[in-house]
This record gives structure tokens, C-alpha cells and sequence, in this order.
């Protein structure tokens, strides 16, 4: 079976990470697949894992319950998805649905945390590119939040 | 232009479509024999409703069709209010157009990139129209649209037909969408880093609320695009539409006469600044 | 009367032959509109005769202050600027600009023309001729002409008053703007009132100001005529009452948009907008729709406007420009930067009536100084 080395290697997220964090990484992931509509993580559950999207197209949603499910965001190839994992209580906040077939690497938190506890060199790299990432995030969420199209007389 | 330029000029509604809950499309012909005015995309008018008051709408229909005059507007104050009541065959004055237009020339053998934010679709369209009327002239085009939810989206059917061509990029995207939607979610500016234009040979127009436009921007800037590559179209308040009355001023620039359409690196001192 | 005079030519009027030529431009059908005293001010009205004119009267100046004072002489022009200009006869408050009437035909607009006859300005100043000048290039030099205002302008007789004395918040030599009249006038008079008896020297300005002045009783103006107004005119130059550099002035304010003394000044703006009002460039307009009660008869209307108030660049649900210092930042930059870049001109023509007819005092060129100071002080690139 064809190692994930250089697929995690080429992904813009993990660019220039020294090869010895980056074989830590491949020893934590695996390929995993979704089909459209197949729930991928619920709210609340152990948040043990983030992904790196390699295709396809997730909805990231919460309920509202007046409204139902409410998407707020999708993610596609070359997104990252899911911080939970890093943050205690390391439980999901939001749900995540495959809108369409998706394929993705996923990497085991549990045992990130454990190595970046070990190495803080580590812990200290996958900190960095994630509150890149959450920035971002925050950046967009704050637009959405300001809710710019709406209709002022 | 030697007519007098605050003349209205009647104009007959051919058909209202409700495009959204808050938003409909004029096409308007021409009362008797007056000429039809030809406009160049990013162009806007100034709609006239009896006794009620004058408002400046971009022109959102096809440069090269200019016998049926079409404006996409939203129902948001009392002169469009009272448009949307109206009937067929109801009058409307029209005087324009005015204003400065998307560089289409410029753009030619470039890659093209249009973001509309909301209702900034309305005067893109006649770019999207013009280019694809020229297809060979340009290099990829993309269209990124980015809206409040699906309900929102303008001109739908006509972006099915868009998406579905193979020379022209379409991505649209929604702050926010129930589970049926299929597409993304999320603002628009995430859709600039997955088109693959060629930001040493690309010219964009932007169109949207004024602070998606400098997020817009800064996305852009962060592909590689140079300022003067990058053309906005703003809004301000407006009476007279050609210079007079000097309330659309934005520091040394009428945007009824130096805009609507701007090239970024030319308004740069006084975008975003507060107040100006 | 005599020979028929040519463009450039000076001579000399008694002070009663004035009235001959009010007579004169009469009969050639002008409407005469000139300076009177009304309402404790000198304005800007219909004047008949030289008995309308604010004769014996001045005007004493300065921030926030005008009153009028008998002068010692019989002055017939010994004032400087009042709270009018002369915008409000070439622009004019209210226009209305056409008519509407929706029937079973459609929509019929019908544009109004004014009748009116041609009006001769007297007692216009040179800074005054400037502020001419600067409306000219805004509703006549670019794209759209104004129908109205070139219609106007066209038909206007101008005579013109060389300033012999400056008022106390004039700067027109900061501005370049005078105090002598050098163009746009038909004919332009200097009085001299410090000798028995009290003289006009007029000059002729164009070959209709020749014309009619051909036909008023004159003199030949001596060289000890000509040299004394020349003399007073010089020594006004030297009598300001403010200075404003203009040296990179547009740069300046372009630098200066985060300047803290914009929210100095707006502690004290009121945002009443008479600086605008009274200032002889201000254009800037209002369109105003209206309909009769049956709703069939419309009529558009155009009214003169400040850029002070919160309607005035509102948009979307609210005003662009929502804080008085804003407000008042806009108009000064407008005045002294961005109206360079708009029209190839200073927007200013250091008239000083701003500062006169500002409730609260607030000063043009202190507000213009205060700003160059502070680069100054902070080492900044001047």
C-alpha cells in the first residue's frame, strides 16, 4: 500500500514542515472517504481526529430550531477541518456532513496530542498553521456575522 | 450632449419580474419616438416614478440590445417601493445614461474575474453579456457570486445556463443555506483562492457592499493582482447624476462622473477611509 | 459725452453721473441688481437708483461679526462683501427645472424657461468676479452645460468696484483674487472719496462696457487720477485682515484627514451650514420632486443646498458623512483641495465671509494654519 508521505508532504497546510514532524503526521493518518450526505462528525461527540480534504465538498452546520439545520460554512479540496480536537473539552461544536463524495486524510488528534506534549518543537508547528486557519475562519465568520447584503432603507 | 440633461425622458414598462423576495427587474421600452440611448456595461440611469422622486439604478441588460432598457433594483425606500407596485404599461421617466464603464476593452487577451456581492450582480451583468459576446477576446473568465442566502441569488436560471458552459467559470456562495443547498457556504472572498486566473495578466471587477469590496480586494492583492487591475463600482447619494448638484462626491471623484466604475489604485487614498 | 470709447479706456464720472448710467443700462432693457441696505447688511437686490446704494455706509468685520457703521464720507461703495453673493442671481435658490403631466397620452415633462431680462450686476468686487469665474468652470466648462445658468451669464452686464479699503476678514491677496479687478467685467470703477469733490474712475473692460459707458457724462481720467486709484487699490492690498498660505495646500489637507484638529474644530462646528450659504462657490444642490394633489401634475425643482447636513450623502439606510467633523472636514477640503483636482482651481476665493457669518467663529485660514502647524511641530514632510 502506497504510503501517505507525499500526499501529506504536497498539501499547502503542512508546507515546509521538517520531514522528521512530518513522518510523526504519517504515522497518525489514514485515507478515509464520505459519501454525499454521510454525516461525519456530530456535535458533541469526542472530537479525536481532523481532516485534510483532498475532494469533494463538506457542510459545516448547526440547528437552529425554528429553521432546522443551518449551513455555515462549507469546506472543500485543500481545506482543513476541525480544531476541536486541540481545544479541551476536545468535543465537536458544530456537525459535518459530506454534501457530495469526499475524500480525505484523516489525522488522529489523540495521538497528536500526546507527541506534541512530547515534542513541543511539534506542538508548536501544527499551532502555528492552525491559528492561520482559525483566523481565516474568524475573518469570514465576522463578514457572514456583519450580514452585508441585507436590505437598508 | 446638447439636451438638457435633468429632462426625463417616458419610458413604458414592458415586464416586472420578481427576481426576490425584495428585489425585481424593470425592462422598459421607450414611449413614441424616442431614440433608444446605447450604454456600456456599468453604466446607470436615473428612473423617474410621477411625484414621487428620481433614484440612480445601474442598467443590468445587454449592450448590445439596447431597444429594451432592463434595471435590476431592490425595493428598499419609497421611489422603489412605489416602482415595484407598478403595472405594465405604467410610465416611468428615464434619463441617462451616466457614468464610467467596466474597462472591456482593457481586459481583452487578459484573464477576466468578476465578484459581485448581492445586489452588485445587477451591473456586472452587462459585462458578462459583452464578454461572452466576445468570448475569444478574453482569456478564462470567472464569475464569483456571492449572496446573503439561495433565496437571494439573482438571475438564476440565466446562472444555470452560465454554469453549465464550459468558457466561463461560475462559483457561487451563501452566508448561510438550509441542508437542500448543494453549493457553498460561506463569504465570497473564499472563492478567490480556488480560481486559477493568472493574477500577472488578469483584470477583475468588483462590485458589492463597500466593505465585501476592500475584503474583495485584499484577497485579491493576495493572489498577486496589482491595484491598477482592479476596477470597483461605488455608490453615494445622487440628484442630479452628471456633476451639478455635488452630493456623490468622494473626495476629489463624482462617482455620477468619474464613477461609477473606478480603477482601484486611482481611489485608493480615500477607500476605506472612514467618513470620506 | 463725446468720441465713442474703446476697451481699456479710463475717465472720470461725478458721483451723480453714477445715476446716468443706471439710466443708461435701463433703457437698454437691464434689470440693475446692486448692493442696499437691508436688514442692518448690505445686500444684493434690485437697485433703481443711486439711492438705493449703501451710500455713507460700512461694513466692520471679523470672525463671527458684521455690523454696519456710518462712515465720516458719502461713500457709495465704501463697503466690502455681505452676507449674499452673486450666486443667488446666476444659480439661484429654487429653480424650477420642468414640468409633468401624466394623461391617457403618457408622461409630457415640459421644461421651464425663464423670461427674465438681462440683469447688470453693480458693485461686484474682484473676488467676487473670481467666485464668477470658479461657477463658470463648474456648470459651464465640462461635459453637461447648465442651460439656466449659461442663459444667465451670457446676458449679464458687470461693473465691477476696485476694493479701496479691505474688510477685516478678507484675504483675497492670499488667494490671488484681488483686490483689483482684472477680468470678467464690463466696466470697472474706483472710488475716490478722500478728495472734494468725490470721483469714479471707471475703466472700460469690454466693447459693451465702452459702449455704455460712451453714453454716460465723463472725463478723460488725468495720470494723477489714474495713479491715486491705482494708489488705493495698493494700499487695500496691503490692508488684509487674514492670510492664507496656499503652498501645497492640496497636498496639505490630502495629508491631513486623520488630523486631530477635525475633531477640534467639530467641537465647535454647529453644522448650521451659513459658511456655505454665504460662500460665492459653494454650489451644491438639492432636486426636489413634487406632485399636486391629484397626483397627475408633477413638478421637479432644484434648490440650493449644504453638504452639513445628515440628508446630504445619505445612503443605504445612513449618512456617509455622519459625524459633524465629517461634515466640516468635507467642506474645507473641498474649498481648499479636492475642488483643485475637480476643476483646475482653488475653490476659495478669500472673500472671507465664511468666517464673518459663522456663528460660533470658526476661521478658514486659522483652521488652515492650525493644520500646517501641527506637520511643523511633528517634524512632519512639508
Amino acid at each position: 500500500m502506497e504510503t501517505l508521505e507525499p500526499i501529506l508532504a504536497q498539501h499547502p497546510f503542512l508546507k515546509e514542515l521538517e520531514p522528521r514532524h512530518l513522518k510523526i503526521l504519517v504515522g497518525c493518518a489514514s485515507n478515509v472517504r464520505f459519501n454525499a450526505g454521510q454525516i461525519m462528525f456530530h456535535v458533541g461527540e469526542e472530537a479525536n481526529q481532523f481532516y485534510m480534504i483532498r475532494q469533494g465538498k463538506v457542510a459545516i452546520e448547526t440547528l437552529v430550531p425554528e429553521l432546522g439545520p443551518i449551513t455555515v460554512q462549507t469546506v472543500g479540496e485543500g481545506d482543513v477541518l476541525g480544531w476541536s480536537w486541540l481545544i479541551p473539552p476536545y468535543r465537536w461544536r458544530f456537525d459535518a456532513r459530506a454534501v457530495e463524495l469526499t475524500r480525505a486524510i484523516a489525522l488522529d488528534g489523540k495521538c497528536l496530542r500526546q507527541k506534541s506534549e512530547e515534542d513541543h518543537d511539534l506542538g508548536y508547528e501544527l499551532l502555528k498553521r492552525f491559528s492561520g486557519i482559525i483566523v481565516e475562519r474568524l475573518e469570514a465568520t465576522r463578514l457572514q456575522l456583519l450580514d452585508i447584503y441585507k436590505a437598508r432603507p | 450632449m446638447t439636451a438638457n440633461p435633468m429632462l426625463t425622458h417616458p419610458y413604458s414598462i414592458k415586464r416586472i419580474q420578481q427576481e426576490t423576495h425584495d428585489t425585481f427587474t424593470l425592462e422598459l421600452k421607450p414611449k413614441s419616438n424616442i431614440q433608444t440611448v446605447s450604454f456600456a456595461p456599468g453604466q446607470f440611469n436615473m428612473l423617474y416614478v410621477l411625484g414621487v422622486g428620481e433614484v440612480p439604478i445601474s442598467i443590468s441588460g445587454d449592450p448590445a440590445e439596447p431597444d429594451v432598457l432592463i434595471h435590476t433594483t431592490r425595493a428598499v425606500g419609497a421611489v422603489t417601493n412605489a416602482m415595484r407596485k407598478l403595472r405594465r404599461s405604467d410610465l416611468i421617466g428615464v434619463r441617462g445614461p451616466f457614468g464610467t464603464s467596466w474597462p472591456m476593452e482593457e481586459a481583452k487577451g487578459c484573464d477576466v474575474v468578476i465578484v459581485a456581492g448581492g445586489i452588485g450582480m445587477a451591473p456586472l451583468r452587462p459585462s458578462v453579456y459583452q464578454l461572452l459576446s466576445e468570448r475569444r477576446e478574453y482569456g478564462k473568465v470567472f464569475l464569483l457570486y456571492g449572496a446573503r442566502t439561495p433565496a437571494d441569488l439573482l438571475y438564476q436560471r440565466e446562472m444555470e445556463q452560465w454554469r453549465a458552459r464550459s468558457d466561463l467559470h461560475v462559483d457561487i456562495t451563501v452566508d448561510r443555506a438550509l441542508r437542500w443547498w448543494r453549493g457553498d457556504v460561506g463569504v465570497v472572498t473564499t472563492l478567490i483562492p480556488k480560481a486559477d486566473f493568472d493574477p500577472t495578466s488578469t483584470i477583475a471587477m468588483v462590485v458589492g457592499p463597500e466593505i465585501m469590496m476592500r475584503f474583495t480586494i485584499a484577497e485579491l492583492q493576495r493572489r498577486g493582482l496589482r491595484d491598477e487591475s482592479i476596477y470597483i463600482s461605488m455608490e453615494r447619494n445622487m440628484k442630479c447624476g452628471f456633476g451639478f448638484c455635488g452630493r456623490c462626491q468622494f473626495g476629489p471623484f463624482f462617482v455620477c462622473k468619474d464613477g461609477p466604475v473606478f480603477r482601484y489604485d486611482r481611489v485608493k487614498p480615500f477607500f476605506g477611509k472612514g467618513e470620506i | 459725452m463725446g468720441r465713442s470709447l474703446q476697451l481699456g479706456d479710463k475717465v472720470v464720472l461725478e458721483r451723480q453721473h453714477l445715476q446716468h448710467l443706471l439710466d443708461v443700462l435701463s433703457k437698454r432693457g437691464y434689470r440693475i441688481l446692486g448692493p442696499t441696505v437691508r436688514d442692518q447688511a448690505i445686500v444684493y437686490d434690485e437697485v433703481r437708483s443711486l439711492e438705493d446704494l449703501p451710500a455713507g455706509w460700512t461694513d466692520e468685520q471679523n470672525a463671527g461679526t458684521y455690523r454696519l457703521k456710518k462712515r465720516a464720507d458719502n461713500a457709495l461703495f465704501g463697503y466690502v462683501v455681505g452676507p449674499h453673493s452673486w450666486k443667488k442671481f446666476l444659480l439661484q435658490p429654487d429653480v424650477r427645472l420642468w414640468q409633468a403631466k401624466s394623461d391617457e397620452t403618457g408622461l409630457k415633462t415640459v421644461e421651464s424657461k425663464e423670461e427674465r431680462p438681462r440683469s447688470a450686476f453693480i458693485g461686484v468686487r474682484s473676488c467676487e468676479l473670481h467666485a464668477i469665474a470658479v461657477q463658470d468652470k463648474v456648470f459651464m466648462a465640462g461635459e453637461y452645460v447648465d442651460p439656466s445658468y449659461k442663459s444667465r451669464r451670457e446676458n449679464l452686464f458687470v461693473v465691477a468696484v476696485n476694493c479701496v479699503q479691505a474688510g477685516g476678514t478678507c484675504f483675497c491677496t492670499s488667494m490671488k483674487t484681488g483686490p483689483k479687478a482684472t477680468f470678467g467685467f464690463d466696466l470697472a470703477i474706483t472710488e475716490i472719496v478722500n478728495t472734494e469733490p468725490h470721483y469714479l474712475l471707471v475703466e472700460a473692460g469690454t466693447e459693451t462696457g465702452a459702449a455704455v459707458l460712451s453714453e454716460v457724462a465723463h472725463r478723460e481720467a488725468s495720470e494723477e487720477e489714474k495713479a491715486a486709484a491705482e494708489g488705493a487699490v495698493e494700499e487695500c492690498s496691503r490692508q488684509m485682515g487674514r492670510t492664507l498660505s496656499t503652498a501645497g495646500i492640496k497636498e496639505l489637507l490630502y495629508r491631513n484627514y486623520e488630523n486631530p484638529r477635525w475633531e477640534d474644530v467639530a467641537s465647535r462646528c454647529l453644522t448650521c451650514g451659513n459658511c456655505t450659504m454665504v460662500c460665492p462657490t459653494c454650489f451644491c444642490t438639492t432636486v426636489e420632486d413634487y406632485t399636486d394633489l391629484s397626483g397627475q401634475l408633477a413638478e421637479r425643482r432644484r434648490r440650493m443646498d449644504v453638504c452639513f447636513t445628515m440628508d446630504f450623502s445619505y445612503i443605504h439606510g445612513g449618512s456617509i458623512r455622519y459625524s459633524p467633523k465629517a461634515r466640516y472636514r468635507q467642506w474645507m477640503t473641498h474649498k481648499l483641495a479636492t475642488w483643485i483636482d475637480q476643476f483646475g482651481v482653488l475653490g476659495c476665493v478669500g472673500c472671507g465671509r465664511c468666517i464673518t457669518w459663522c456663528p460660533v467663529a470658526i476661521d478658514i485660514t486659522e483652521e488652515a494654519r492650525a493644520i500646517r502647524e501641527s506637520e511643523l511641530s511633528h517634524g512632519t514632510v512639508t
